[in-house]
């Protein structure tokens, strides 16, 4: 469901980790909408081209539009940024002292300035739809990893979010948990959220997906829709890539 | 024990570790207020004020005391005419109260820094990723969790305080450490009771003390 609208656009987007080039003349248009998902080897960058989105990590140089506007370089305008695109961890984050319902509020509550008895009963709904409701008292440590994530999720919705960013969110997680926290992706998915997926989950890629980008070494070495990638990779990284993780 | 018995005598232990209390209140207050700021300042990321509080760290924490509140008395009096009280005593209280503050915040900053680091970095990372400003993130999120691994070195560098506080014994103040002198010089056959009954006032004081922190950073390390 793509609107042809550009959301978030990098233009030669250069990175380097001491002399280690970590980006390499990245240039990636992900539409109002759209649904990205990045994959490719360990250590290629994904990471960071997916923190760089928000600016948790700054770029050497290039440029990174979002909604027509470069991204603030610090302070005020950067905080306000990072409050309209939502980002999901690996790790979950969520915050340790708050319990379940906290972690939710925190962000409209204390970023946006919104009343909490208003942020409350979003909160709540939030959390009914990623079916964590009932924990809501809970602290984090109490769920479980499939749990937590799912709370992550509704975390990063309740900022109301244009675009959500997802670091691998299922790499840390017992298989049997994946799969409620895909659902919850994929749910996003259909009701039009932009995303930006960093993930191995290749049925997510192939269902979901409107667009997959492979990376390797820095660099983006092709996109396409997932029937075409995956069906007629044309890199011989690419293709080296896939027989790896689909043969077992 | 008959030295004691004598009304002028008590009242000079009284008022010493009186003012031992107050230097340390007040110290205290200080050190703690100044130690938070240097604490934010050495984990923002403004280069020019890490730099600030890694400096003040490095220089504070490394001169003797002793030093330090010399200086506040013969530099910052003597020389330059800081007057912080018209009363001469008071006035060289609030110089020692100065100079525990200025020395003793080096080790709350550094105190509350280990704290922040024994927080996971994916917690700061959370709180910017949704929009917290630095200030936000640190109030909300980071001291909060520091705060559990902070209590316990914290009592320990309020005892340290309440020891060092005889140093401002040294530039004028009828604190403890210059009543037992005295007490002592004129009841010469007495010196091991004196001995013992300003010692134990400290331990009076202080092992509750540091019992009282432990089991602040007991109760905060259960909730989480
Ligand atoms: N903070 C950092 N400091 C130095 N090197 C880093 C840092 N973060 C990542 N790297 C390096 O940058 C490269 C890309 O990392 P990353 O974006 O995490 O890759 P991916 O997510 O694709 O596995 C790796 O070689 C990694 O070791
Ligand atoms: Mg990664």
């Amino acid at each position: 469901m793509t609107t042809g609208e550009p959301l978030i656009v990098l233009d030669k987007v250069n990175k380097y980790f001491g002399p280690l080039h970590v980006l390499q003349d990245v240039d990636l248009t992900v539409d109002r909408g759209e649904v990205v998902v990045v994959i490719g080897p360990s250590g290629s960058g994904k990471s960071t081209l997916c923190r760089a989105i928000n600016r948790l990590e700054p770029i050497n140089s290039g440029t990174i539009t979002f909604d027509g506007r470069e991204l603030p370089a610090e302070g005020k305008a950067l905080a306000k940024l990072r409050s309209e695109v939502g980002m999901v961890f690996q790790s979950f984050n969520l915050f340790a002292h708050k319990t379940i319902l906290e972690n939710v509020m925190l962000g409209p509550v204390k970023v946006r300035k919104e009343k909490a008895s208003v942020v409350r009963e979003r909160a709540m709904k939030l959390l009914d739809r990623v079916g964590i409701g009932n924990q809501a008292d809970k602290y984090p440590a109490q769920l479980s990893g499939g749990q937590q994530q799912r709370v992550a999720i509704a975390r990063a919705l309740a900022m109301e979010p244009k675009a959500l960013l997802f670091d691998e969110p299922t790499s840390a997680l017992d298989p049997e948990m994946v799969g409620e926290v895909l659902d919850v992706m994929t749910s996003l998915a259909r009701e039009g959220m932009t995303m930006v997926v960093v993930t191995h989950e290749m049925g997510f890629a192939r269902h979901a997906a409107n667009r997959v980008v492979f990376m390797a070494d820095g660099q983006l070495v092709e996109q396409d829709t997932p029937d075409a990638f995956f069906g007629n990779p044309k890199s011989d990284r690419a293709k080296d890539f896939l027989s790896k993780i689909l043969t077992h | 024990m008959d030295v004691f018995s004598d009304p002028a005598n008590f009242d000079e232990y009284t008022t010493g570790f009186l003012w031992i209390l107050k230097l340390t209140a007040a110290g205290g207050f200080a050190a703690f207020v100044l130690g938070v700021v240097l604490a934010a300042m050495r984990v923002s990321p403004v280069p020019v004020l890490r730099g600030f509080g890694a400096a003040w760290v490095n220089l504070f924490r490394n001169t003797p005391l002793t030093l330090i509140i010399f200086f506040c008395y013969f530099g910052l009096y003597t020389n330059l005419g800081l007057v912080l009280s018209d009363e001469l005593e008071l006035n060289n209280f609030w110089l020692g109260v100065v100079g525990l503050a200025v020395y003793t915040a080096a080790f709350v900053c550094e105190a509350i820094r280990s704290g922040i680091n024994t927080v996971d970095a994916g917690q700061a990372e959370a709180a910017r990723a949704i929009g917290m400003t630095f200030f936000q993130n640190l109030r909300i999120v980071i001291l909060p969790q520091a705060g559990r691994a902070v209590v316990a070195p914290l009592g320990s560098i309020l005892i340290a305080l309440c020891k060092n506080a005889t140093i401002v014994g040294t530039i004028g103040l009828a604190e403890s450490s210059n009543a037992m002198k005295n007490l002592i010089n004129f009841n010469g056959d007495q010196v091991i009771p004196i001995f013992l009954v300003f010692a134990g006032t400290f331990a009076v004081v202080l092992i509750p003390t540091g019992y009282g922190f432990g089991w602040l950073a007991n109760r905060l390390a259960v909730k989480r």
